[in-house]
């Protein structure tokens, strides 16, 4: 009985932390990532919790989460937080809103250096939006706001 | 014939476009002259910089958590600049409807809190961000002096690490200035750098 409660409190603690979990990668390992999982488009938005417009379109992300459960279609929150925020500011608004799609934290210093290796088109300014389809092709590029009518078009003609 | 004036008309217009968009600065344009508002009430052109050998313009404005990570870093950004013959002006161009933070009143008081030695204009018709093609906040173009008048010589972030000031390794605007100086190349002469979206009007 007891060890049963016990798996219980350890399914419990570990179905909270799975939810609040926010991975931390750089751009290295996020395209290893991609070119791992090759029957799968990606869709990366780069945002942070104090950017505005980034956190406004956020449900935008998440209805493609809810709408592709175990499509081949997933979500990226790339999140470019101060590294000293990401525990008492990212980690909490990804519990608060109860975020369902995956949030990674980018772990990065040098922007100059990856910003055109992510696009050449990116002036670094947030948010941004990238499509790569399987094979890494990268089929979508945009700096600025996107809406779900719009993200929907690029999906859908992969 | 109204098939060939519609041709036209968009023939001519397509043209338009590519001369609206042929308008933003790239490095080595000449920078027309401009007058913005000042947060002590007084106008400032750039031709008043006559015994500048140039002029950084940083776009920055208050709410920006990264234009808050390089407010110190501008103001001595300023004193290492006014050394060599060269001055900081700092423009905010973000619509104040949208983000009452960076409104000119706010810009007064941020201004004095963080104890600018530099103009601090406000582009309230955003028209010399995007002449200069700034997207974002903090974004810096340094203008060297040639002849009578100012060209770009560098586009980008001021250093290579904005979070931790203590890591930063590479200053690119002093880099610049000095190789400008110099009579060296600017290099690099554009880097890339994260920052807030320029708040444009709708």
């Amino acid at each position: 009985m007891i060890m049963c409660r016990n798996i219980l409190i350890v399914f419990f603690f570990t179905a909270m932390t799975v939810k609040a979990q926010v991975g931390s990668m750089n751009v290295d390992q996020i395209t290893e990532r991609l070119t791992k999982n090759n029957d799968t488009t990606f869709i990366i938005n780069f945002w942070a919790t104090w950017c505005k417009p980034c956190v406004e379109e956020l449900p935008v992300f998440e209805s493609i989460t809810q709408k592709y459960p175990k499509g081949r279609i997933k979500v990226l929150l790339v999140s470019l937080d101060f590294k000293n925020k990401v525990q008492s500011v990212l980690i909490p608004f990804v519990k608060k809103r109860n975020l369902q799609s995956e949030v990674i934290w980018l772990n990065e210093k040098n922007y100059d250096a990856i910003i055109d290796k992510i696009h050449p088109d990116w002036s670094g300014s947030l948010p941004a939006t990238l499509i790569v389809a399987p094979h890494n092709r990268i089929v979508f590029f945009k700096e600025g706001t996107i809406d779900e009518q719009e993200l929907h078009s690029h999906i859908l003609t992969e | 014939m109204k098939l060939f004036h519609t041709l036209f008309l968009g023939v001519f217009l397509l043209f338009s476009t590519q001369l609206i968009a042929a308008d933003t600065y790239v490095l080595g344009s000449k920078v027309d002259d401009f007058t913005l508002k000042n947060i002590d009430g007084t106008m400032i052109s750039l031709s008043s910089y006559t015994k500048n050998d140039g002029v950084v313009i940083v776009f920055t404005c208050n709410h920006c958590p990264y234009s808050k990570l390089y407010e110190d870093r501008i103001v001595a950004l300023d004193a290492s600049m006014k050394k060599k013959k060269y001055s900081v002006l700092a423009i905010n161009p973000n619509d104040p409807i949208a983000y009452p933070d960076d409104s000119f009143e706010n810009m007064i008081v941020r201004a004095k809190e963080k104890k600018f030695t530099f103009p601090y204009v406000i582009d309230e018709t955003q028209e010399i961000a995007k002449k200069f093609g700034a997207t974002r906040t903090p974004h810096f173009f340094i203008l060297k002096k040639v002849n009578n008048s100012f060209e770009i010589a560098y586009i980008g972030a001021l250093d290579d690490n904005a979070q931790e000031p203590d890591s930063v390794t590479v200053n690119y605007v002093e880099k610049a200035v000095d190789a400008i100086q110099k009579g060296d190349k600017v290099e690099p002469a554009s880097t890339k750098a994260i920052g807030c979206s320029i708040k444009w009007k709708k």
